[in-house]
C-alpha cells in the first residue's frame, strides 16, 4: 500500500529521518513511535507530502507519491493531528465535509456520509451537525477530527499523535473506538505516538525509530519479547514487561473451557493483565469467565497466566 | 447542615453608609449633571454675531411652565436609590430620553424666545453646559442599556430611538432660532457640499489604503524578513504630524504637476490629502491583516493543507474568514481615524467639514465651528457603530 525506500529528510544539518525503508500492507495499523526529534511526526508528513522527502522514494499504490499533484494524494489519505485542527468557523457538519466538498461530491450524499460518521464516533446527528467546534468538548473535537479525516473514504489513515491531547478515560475510549473502526473497515492506518501503552494497545505492527532510523520494526509481542537491544527494552520499559506482555493478550486464549468456577464472571475478551490485576484484587485464584452472552463458558486459573504462549 | 443556625446577614458597610444607593454610575452621571447646569451657561445670547454672548444658565430660564422636565428628572433620582431590575433600568431609558428631548426643546423655545424682535440678528448659542448635561444624560440612557444585556444590534437601535425625538424637533424646525441653524441656514449648499466632499475625502482614502494595505499585511504575515523593516516604515510615517505631511507633499506633487500637466496632479486639494490620508491608513489596515493572518490557528492551516486543499483553498476558505475580524476591527478604527483627519485636511484646500471649522475659527464664530465638529462626530459614531455590527455578524458562531 505504501512504501518507503530508503528515504531521508536533512533540516539543515540536522538530519531528520535517515534512509528509512518500510512496506505498509493494506489493512495494517503501523504505529510509528520514538523519542521526541527521532523523525516520526516527519516520516508521517512525507507520507502526504507535507514534508518533501530529499532522498529516497516513497510509493504509494505502487506508485511514486511525486507522480501525483500534492493535493490529489492528500486528499485519498485522510488526516488527523493531535490539535484537531478543526475549523472554528465552520460547523461539525461542514468540517467533516471538507474532503468530501473538496472532491465535489454531491450535497446529498455529502448529509449522508456526515450524519453516518457522527453516528459512528456516537454523536447523535441531530445534536450534534449544527455545533461548532468552541461547543464540544475536547473529547468530542477529537472524535470530529478522526470523522473528518475518514469522512471521503480515504484509502489510508495518516494520524499524528491524535490522542495527545486528551485525558487517560478519554484517549482510552477513542483508542477502543479506533481499534473498533480499524477492525471492522480494515483501512491501513498509520499512527505517530510517544506513548507506547497506545502503540501496544493499537498497533499490529510497531516501528520503533531513533535519530530517523529504524531500530525495530515488528509486532507489539515481537518487541516486548526479542528486544533488538537496550534502547529497545529502555524504551519499551524493563520494570513492568510482563505486565505488557500479559496485556496483548486476552483471557479466551488462556481459559479452561467448560470448567466450573465461583464468583462473578470476567469477560473472555478481558486482557490478561486486567484479569492477573482482579486476581489479587478479589484474592481468588481462579476466575469464572463468561463469553459476550453472559453465558458462563470456561474458568481462568491464575496459575494459567504463567503458562508460556503457545 | 440544614439545622446550623444560620446567622442573621450583616448590614453591609456600604449598604449603611451610602445610605440605599444602588447605581452609582447613574448617581454620578446625575450629580455630574445638576453641575454643570448650575455652573456653566446653558444658552449664550448676544445681540448680534459680533460680541461675545452672556451666558444663561439652566435655572434662570426654568419656569413653572417647564414643571414637567422635573417628571423624569426625579425619575432618574429615584431610579438610583431603588434595587436595579431591568424594569428600573428600562424606566432609566425612558426618562434619559425623555429629559434630553425636553432640554433640546426648551433650547430651541428659549432661542426663539430670546431673539424676540430682531431676530435676524441676534445670536443665541448652546452653551458648555447645554452639551455637558445632553452628554451626561446620554451616558445614563447607553448605561442602563448596558446593564439591559442588550445585543450590539438592539443597542444601536435603541440609542437611535433615544435621540429620536431630539430629530424630530431639529426637523420640525423647533431649533431653527439656534444660531446653529441660522449658521446652517445661510450655508446650506456649502454645508451639502462640504458633507459631499468630507465622505468623498473618507471613501478615496479608504479604498486605496485597502487594495495596497491589505496585500502588504499578507506579504508581511508570510515573511517576518518583510515585516521588521515595512512595519518600521509605517510606525515612522504615523509619528509625523497631519499638517506636517500635508505640507510635505505640497511641493512634490507641484512638481509632479510641471512634468505631468495633462494628468490634473496638483499641490493643493483633494490629491494630497487622499495620499497623506491614506499613508496614515495604512499602518492600521496592514497591521490588522497580519496579525488577523497570525492568529489563525496553526493547526487549522496544517489540517486544511493535509487533508488536500490547495494553497488558494487555504487562504479563502481557512485563513482569510478566520482573520476578518481583525481586519475589520483595525478598519473601524482606521475609519474613525480618517473622518477626524479628514478635518484637517481643509487646510490644503481639500474641503469637506473642516473648511467650515477653519472658516469658524478664522471669523471667531464657534456656532460655525460647531456646524463642521458636529456631523464629523455623528459620521465617526455612526461608521464605528456600522462597522462593529458588521464585525459581530462575520464573527458569528465564534466564542
Amino acid at each position: 500500500m505504501i512504501e518507503l525506500q530508503a528515504v531521508g529528510k536533512a533540516f539543515g544539518a540536522i538530519q531528520a529521518v535517515d534512509g528509512v525503508s518500510l512496506t505498509i500492507e493494506h489493512g495494517e495499523f503501523v504505529v510509528l513511535i520514538g523519542p521526541s526529534g527521532s523523525g516520526k511526526s516527519t516520516l508521517l508528513k512525507m507520507i502526504n507530502r507535507l514534508v518533501e522527502h530529499d532522498r529516497g522514494r516513497i510509493l504509494f499504490k505502487a506508485e511514486d507519491i511525486r507522480s501525483f499533484r500534492a493535493e490529489d494524494i492528500r486528499r485519498r489519505m485522510g488526516y488527523a493531528i493531535q490539535s484537531t485542527g478543526l475549523f472554528p468557523h465552520w460547523s461539525v457538519a461542514r468540517n467533516i465535509a471538507t474532503v468530501p466538498e473538496l472532491l465535489g461530491w454531491p450535497a446529498a450524499r455529502i448529509a449522508a456520509r456526515v450524519d453516518e460518521l457522527l453516528a459512528l464516533f456516537g454523536l447523535d446527528p441531530q445534536a450534534y451537525r449544527g455545533r461548532y467546534p468552541h461547543q464540544l468538548s475536547g473529547g468530542q473535537q477529537q472524535r470530529v477530527g478522526v470523522a473528518r479525516a475518514l469522512a471521503a473514504d480515504p484509502e489510508a489513515l495518516l494520524m499524528d499523535e491524535p490522542f495527545g491531547a486528551l485525558d487517560p478515560i478519554t484517549r482510552r475510549t477513542l483508542q477502543d473506538e479506533l481499534a473498533r473502526i480499524h477492525r471492522a473497515s480494515g483501512k491501513t492506518i498509520v499512527l505517530v505516538t510517544h506513548d507506547i501503552d497506545e502503540a501496544l494497545h493499537l498497533a499490529t505492527r510497531i516501528v520503533l525509530l531513533d535519530h530517523g532510523r529504524i531500530v525495530q520494526a515488528g509486532a507489539p509481542r515481537q518487541l516486548l519479547a526479542q528486544p533488538a537491544n537496550d534502547f529497545v527494552c529502555d524504551f519499551v520499559g524493563r520494570s513492568d514487561l510482563g505486565l505488557k506482555l500479559l496485556g496483548l493478550q486476552i483471557v479466551a486464549e488462556r481459559m479452561r473451557a467448560g470448567e466450573p468456577a465461583d464468583g462473578a464472571a470476567i469477560a473472555a475478551t478481558m486482557n490478561l493483565r486486567d484479569a492477573l490485576s482482579l486476581f489479587v484484587e478479589r484474592h481468588v485464584e481462579c476466575l469464572p469467565v463468561a463469553d459476550a452472552q453472559g453465558r458462563v463458558v470456561g474458568a481462568l486459573h491464575f496459575a494459567d497466566l504463567l503458562a508460556r504462549p503457545a | 447542615m440544614n439545622g446550623a443556625p444560620v446567622p442573621a446577614p450583616a448590614m453591609g458597610q456600604g449598604g449603611r453608609g451610602a445610605g440605599n444607593i444602588h447605581n452609582r454610575v447613574l448617581a454620578a452621571l446625575l450629580i455630574g449633571g445638576v453641575g454643570a447646569a448650575i455652573g456653566l451657561a446653558f444658552l449664550t445670547v448676544a445681540p448680534n454675531r459680533l460680541v461675545s454672548g452672556t451666558g444663561l444658565a439652566l435655572r434662570e430660564l426654568l419656569g413653572p411652565a417647564h414643571a414637567i422636565l422635573g417628571l423624569p428628572f426625579a425619575a432618574l433620582v429615584l431610579a438610583v436609590f431603588v434595587r436595579p431590575s431591568r424594569a428600573i433600568h428600562a424606566a432609566v431609558v425612558v426618562s434619559a430620553a425623555l429629559l434630553l428631548t425636553g432640554l433640546v426643546w426648551l433650547a430651541g423655545a428659549e432661542a426663539a424666545r430670546q431673539s424676540g424682535t430682531s431676530p435676524s440678528l441676534t445670536r443665541v448659542s448652546l452653551g458648555g453646559g447645554f452639551w455637558t448635561v445632553v452628554l451626561f444624560i446620554w451616558l445614563m440612557a447607553a448605561d442602563a442599556l448596558q446593564r439591559l444585556g442588550m445585543s450590539l444590534a438592539q443597542r444601536a437601535v435603541a440609542h437611535t430611538a433615544v435621540l429620536l425625538p431630539s430629530f424630530v424637533l431639529l426637523g420640525a424646525g423647533a431649533l431653527d432660532h439656534l444660531s446653529l441653524l441660522k449658521e446652517y441656514a445661510n450655508r446650506d449648499d456649502v454645508f451639502r457640499a462640504a458633507g459631499l466632499r468630507h465622505l468623498q475625502i473618507v471613501a478615496a482614502t479608504l479604498l486605496p489604503s485597502l487594495l495596497i494595505g491589505v496585500p502588504m499585511g499578507v506579504a508581511a504575515a508570510r515573511s517576518e524578513r518583510l515585516a521588521t523593516p515595512l512595519f518600521a516604515v509605517l510606525n515612522v510615517i504615523q509619528t509625523v504630524p497631519s499638517i506636517a505631511l500635508f505640507a510635505l507633499l505640497i511641493a512634490p506633487l507641484s512638481s509632479l504637476a510641471v512634468v505631468l500637466p495633462g494628468w490634473g496632479i496638483r499641490g493643493i486639494g483633494l490629491l494630497p490629502a487622499v495620499i497623506a490620508l491614506t499613508l496614515y491608513a495604512l499602518l492600521p489596515i496592514v497591521h490588522g491583516t497580519t496579525s488577523g493572518l497570525r492568529q489563525v490557528p496553526a493547526a487549522a492551516v496544517t489540517a486544511a493543507t493535509g487533508m488536500g486543499m490547495t494553497v488558494r483553498q487555504v487562504f479563502w476558505r481557512v485563513e482569510v474568514p478566520l482573520a476578518l475580524p481583525v481586519l475589520l476591527s483595525a478598519l473601524r478604527v482606521t475609519t474613525v481615524q480618517i473622518v477626524g483627519l479628514a478635518v484637517v485636511a481643509a487646510l490644503i484646500g481639500a474641503g469637506g467639514f473642516g473648511a467650515l471649522v477653519f472658516q469658524g475659527l478664522a471669523s471667531s464664530a464657534l456656532d460655525l465651528v460647531m456646524l463642521g465638529v458636529l456631523p464629523v462626530v455623528a459620521l465617526a459614531i455612526v461608521a464605528d457603530a456600522s462597522l462593529e455590527l458588521l464585525t459581530a455578524a462575520l464573527r458569528g458562531p465564534q466564542p
